[in-house]
Parts: C-alpha cells; structure tokens; sequence
C-alpha cells in the first residue's frame, strides 16, 4: 500500500494504548500527521501526551495498534524484521533524551556501532576505513575529536548528547527522531544542541522532535501540538 | 562487526564476567582433578591386572582341572603370535606357620616359574630375587629347601605412606601347606575309607607385591610340580586349571584371543575320546579383560558413578552461568534496546551474548585445564607435603594399596570436559538472553529512562 509519495515520513489514524492493569491507557487516538523531506518538525506536548510514543511509532521502534505509517510512500507495517532493522539502520537516525550511549564503548566506537550494525566481519574489513574516517569527521564537526577515545561516563551530557547525534548521523540517514534531546542538559547546553539540529536543517536533513518545552520547539520551523492522543494544530 | 567487538568489550570491562570465569574454570578445575584421577586409578588397576595375568587365559572355575595341557601349549607354540605360555594351578589350602603356630585358609597359585616370568610380569612384584626371578623359589639361605613366595600383605606391614617395611635379611620362616587333593571326578580322593590331605612344609623364598591388594593379601605361591602333587593332580593325566598366555609383542589382543578359540575348540574337538574329555566343558578361553571382568568391572563401575556425578557438577555450572548471565543480561537490557534502535536483529543479539558466553567457557575451560594439569603434576608431592606437615593423606596408604596416586590427563578427555564447559556457558546464557530478545524495544528503553 502507499501514501501521499510526496511526504518522507507519514502517518494516518494511529492508535496505540498501553495496558493498565485490567484496563487500557489510551495514548493515540487517531493521530494523522505528514512529514516533508527536509523539514525540521517538533511535537510538542504535555507529559503523556503520547508524543514519544508517536516518534517510536514513526521510527518502528514500535507498532501501533491501529492505522498506517508510511516511509516515502511504502507502509512500513508491510516490512519484514529484516527490513525494518534495516530501515532503523539505514533511513533513521534516533536521538534519545537520555543519549543511550554504551558504556563499555569509547566514543569513536559508539558512532561507528551503527555502521558496524549491518556489517559482518568481512564486510567491515573492507568499509571501515571510510566508516572511522567518516566517524572522524562527524565528532570534529561536533566538537568532540579530542574525545574519541574517552568513554561516556568521563564525557559531560551535552558532548554525550553529541556523541548520540553523530551516532544517529552515521549512516547518513533520511529523518533524525529525536526525543527530548535537551531533557536532561541545561539550557545553555541544550541551545548548543539545538543548534546542530538548526545546522542540519540547514543542509536539508529532515528532523523530528519531541519536546515538552515550548521555546525550544518554537526553534523547529513547523510545531506540532499534540493532546489528548491527538494532532491538534501544525 | 559489533557480534565481535562486543563481547570482547563487555568481556573486558564487566567484572562479573570475570566472576563467570572463575566459576567455570573452577567447575573444569574440578572436573579434571577428579577425572584424571580416578581414570588413572582404574587404568593403572587395569594394568597390573594385564601384568599379573598375561594376555589370554585358557581356564577352568574347576578345582579338578584338566588334562593335555602341555599339549595345548605345544600346539599353540607353533603359532606365529605366541610369545610364551605358562601352565597354572588355583586351588586353596591350609597354611600353617610353623613358627608362630598361626594358621589360615588361602588361595594356592603354583607356577612353573621359568615359563611364568616369560609370559607375566611376575618377576617385578618379587623383592629379593627380583635380578634372579627364576630362582624364586629357591631361599637366599637355603637353595635346597622348597621355597614359597608369600603375598606381600600377608607377611610385610604397610606403611602410611605407601611403603613396605621389607626385612634387609630373608627370615627363615616355614609353612605347613595342606591340600585336599580331588579325583578327576571332582570328589576327595580316599586312602582305603579315610579322607586324605596332602601336607608339605615349604620356606619363605620371597614376597610377592603385584599391586593387587586382594591377591597380595591371599596368595601363596608354589612350584607348580609341587602344588600339583599336594591337589593330586600329578596323575598319568597330569592336570592343571589354567594356561596364561603372552602374545608377541603388537598383535591385537582380542583377534589373537580369538585364534586361540578357535585352536582350543579345534583341539578339543580332536580329543573327543579322551577318557577326561569331560573336564574340557567347563574351559573358557578369555583375553585378560574379560577374565577379570568381576574385579575391574565394580571398580569402572564406580568411575561411571563418579562421572555422573560430575555431570551434576556440569549442571551446576550451566546454572551457575544461567544466574551470572542474567544478571548480566538484565544490566544489559538498555544495551539491547540500543542496539535494536540500531536496527540489530534479535538473532544478531542473541550472537553477541552466545559469543560472550563462548568466550567466557573457552577462557574458563583454558584456566581451568591449565591449573588442573598443574595441580596434577604437582599432586603427590604435594600431598607429600601435607601429609609431612598435617598428617594428611587423600587415600591412607595403609588401606589403599596405592604407592604414587595415578592420573591420566587424555587429551580427549580434557577436549571433552572443555567442551562440555563451553556447551554448559552457551546452555546458560542462551535463556537469559531468548528472555531479554522478547522484550520490546520501546519498553526497554522506556523503563531506562524513568
């Protein structure tokens, strides 16, 4: 089935509830929502919104129990495990507000890990040259080439959240999702955070973002409310 | 890539997959130790038994015996894998010490002492005429008098640690040996209406030390002649219960075993008219394995028990590796929520962990076969020292009738008991992490960040 070729990512009527006990938490109730390639987007929302689950939803981290998500065009439900690890992989780059970073890893090993997700022993002896040399890259525009070898507990939130965009950057990928990327870090490091985001608008990177703050969605070039499971205004 | 890169990280900077190593090379420290061990025991029993009684047996459960034995043995020397052959009498007797007026009842063995030392290694469980085996039964003191050779633990105390305390002299001590000597029809034989026995009086030549505590502790051995006359088997149709056989060095024991089958029936079948030919139903031809099979066989038997055993100790350590597994598996669980952002499949997860848990039962089962061979090496002379120090000994020496405590480190076995280990720490992580693949990315991550 496709939908609307013209949008990157899009969504129709998504449901998704949580079990509470004997009853069920509803969360979506038929969330409608269409992404443009190269638009920087936040959802913004209250606690509970539904908002990260709504960016979960459109990165097939999960699924809803209801309704359509489309990735240029194709219904991303139609996917087999293979390929929706692969489009994980490949066409989406997840940012976290709590950066998930992997603690036995140094920094360079972090961002090269998703490069290293599709690769098998073989297949990486022949690309890793240009996966470090372009991890290299990556942590230098960022700021943090004198961190590579450093592990994420002797890193500060704002160059961890960093190192999580760069990882989410490795691979080139079409839509960044990122959810509450400034949660966790001041405001003043969190603005630096935006910034990036800003940059890659720029350069036509497509971006989506989950905040709860108004101000900082306000940087987004179009805001997205949600409430009560649904798409209020864009 | 990251199937590889990651166990070796979390291998490296997890100290509980430290602790996992340990508990496995532990679990194979064990294994082996023990294992060896007793497999040593039992291949070393095996051997003096192979010793004591040559390759092949031509026997009879009978006390009467049979007859045409020399026979038998001319014919089987014409074969081309006969080493030598050696004609035996078991019975059992009255044996009187003449000194101390003691008496018991044993078992009597007589040997043709020249054939014999040919064809078993008797001549290395003598002690004072171990250069001279053939003169066994002649007394340093007294060549002329008959001689016996008494087993070891019936005249010479053990010591704890191991040792005989030997006489430097040979003690002129005598016995009263009595027989009852049977017809070839198996009854007593009679002198007119009294029962006869037989008696003689014989000198202790030398002791008799085979390693086989129930023979040394119940064996007299006597020129054969001589026993032959006291059971009254020295008739025209002289008679004997038993011919050991030693086959030439490299032939395979069974199908040698199994020529001599075939030429015993051969033989039997000629003598069908032989006025004893009776006495050939009860004689069974046996490689040395089966006819000590009552005596090996408790002993293999209690090996098996022990291997048992220690497949529950190979059970512990699958349960041992299951809880360290899932203790690291649910410290993990935010890792395989990442790594499913990453787009890595379930199986490819599943991987990471297998290749940890390899990596965990190959390091173990690698220490583990390591400090075992070590401590095997090491382990009678440091049982020496412990038994110096404290007084400890892992088998009293003056029951068990071991010198040295044997081990046999088979490379087989060791590759087994590795491999065991490996499987064990596959079988105890493959759980944990089926259980941490099920669980949804989202709620994973989600619960990591409340």
């Amino acid at each position: 089935m496709t939908y609307k070729n013209d949008y990157i990512l899009s969504c129709r009527d998504i449901y998704k509830s949580y079990p509470m006990g004997a009853t069920k938490l509803e969360v979506l109730k038929g969330a409608n929502l269409s992404i443009t390639r190269g638009e920087f987007v936040a959802i913004r929302g209250a606690s509970g919104s539904g908002k990260s689950t709504l960016l979960h939803i459109l990165g097939a981290l999960d699924m809803p129990d209801r309704g359509d998500v489309f990735f240029e065009g194709k219904d991303i439900d139609s996917f087999s495990a293979r390929q929706a690890n692969e489009f994980r992989n490949k066409k989406i780059g997840f940012v976290f507000q709590f950066y998930h970073l992997l603690d036995e890893l140094t920094v360079l090993e972090n961002v090269l890990l998703a490069r290293m997700a599709h690769s098998s022993a073989v297949d990486w002896l022949a690309c890793s040259a240009p996966a470090k040399s372009r991890a290299h890259q990556l942590l230098g525009e960022l700021g943090l080439s004198e961190r590579i070898a450093h592990r994420p507990f002797q890193l500060s939130g704002g160059e961890r959240q960093r190192v999580a965009i760069a990882r989410a950057l490795m691979n080139q990928p079409d839509v960044i999702l990122a959810d509450e990327p400034t949660g966790n870090l001041d405001s003043q490091t969190g603005s630096g955070i935006l910034e990036i985001f800003e940059k890659l608008h720029s350069v036509n990177q497509t971006v989506v973002m989950v905040t709860h703050d108004e101000k900082i969605a306000a940087r987004a070039q179009r805001v997205i409310r949600l409430a009560d499971g649904r798409i209020l205004t864009t | 890539m990251y199937d590889v890169l990651l166990p070796i990280k979390f291998f490296f900077r997890r100290r509980i997959t430290i602790l996992a190593v340990l508990a496995v090379a532990l679990s194979v420290f064990i294994v082996v130790v023990v294992m060896t061990v007793m497999h040593g025991l039992v291949l070393d029993f095996r051997e003096k038994n192979h010793i004591f009684f040559s390759d092949c047996i031509v026997s009879t459960d009978s006390l009467v015996g049979f007859s045409l034995y020399e026979e038998f043995i001319t014919q089987l020397e014409k074969t081309d894998f006969l080493e030598s052959a050696s004609p035996v009498i078991h019975t059992f007797g009255l044996v009187e010490a003449e000194t101390s007026g003691r008496n018991a009842a044993l078992d009597l063995m007589g040997i043709d002492i020249d054939r014999h030392v040919k064809t078993t290694g008797f001549a290395d469980s003598l002690y004072y005429r171990s250069d001279e085996p053939t003169l066994a039964f002649e007394p340093e003191y007294d060549a002329n008098r008959p001689g016996c050779v008494v087993g070891i633990d019936l005249l010479v105390d053990r010591q704890r640690t191991g040792q005989y305390s030997q006489l430097s002299y040979l003690p002129m001590w005598s016995y009263l040996i009595t027989c009852f000597p049977l017809t070839p029809k198996g009854t007593l034989a009679k002198v007119g209406t009294a029962l006869t026995a037989n008696s003689r009086t014989f000198y202790y030549s030398d002791n008799c030390n085979s390693g086989l505590a129930k023979l040394d502790g119940s064996v007299v051995y006597l020129p054969f002649n001589d026993l032959q006359s006291l059971c009254g088997m020295d008739t025209p149709s002289p008679r004997a219960n038993a011919v050991y056989i030693k086959f030439k060095q490299g032939c395979d024991i069974e199908a040698c075993t199994q020529k001599v089958s075939v030429l015993w029936k051969d033989f039997i079948g000629r003598k069908k008219d032989f006025p004893l030919a009776n006495l050939f139903d009860t004689v069974s031809v046996q490689d040395w394995k089966a006819y000590r099979r009552g005596t090996i066989a408790p002993m293999e038997k209690e090996q098996t028990m022990l291997i048992l055993l220690f497949a529950l100790v190979g059970l512990i350590t699958v349960f041992i590796i299951f809880v360290i597994f899932y203790m690291i598996i649910s410290r993990k669980s935010r890792d395989i929520g990442i790594l499913k952002s990453l787009g890595v499949s379930k199986l490819g997860i599943v991987r990471v962990f297998l290749h940890l848990a390899f990596l965990i039962g190959f390091l173990g089962s690698v220490i583990g076969i390591l400090s075992a061979l070590l401590f095997l090496v090491n382990i009678n002379s440091l049982e020496g020292w412990l038994f110096d120090k404290f007084g400890f000994q892992m088998w009293n020496r003056e029951i068990y009738a071991i010198g040295e405590i044997p081990y046999q480190a088979k490379p087989y076995l060791l590759a087994a008991v590795g491999i065991c280990a490996v499987a064990a720490c596959l079988l105890g992580a493959l759980l944990p992490t089926l259980n941490a693949v099920r669980k949804k990315c989202v709620d994973v991550l989600r619960v990591n960040q409340l």
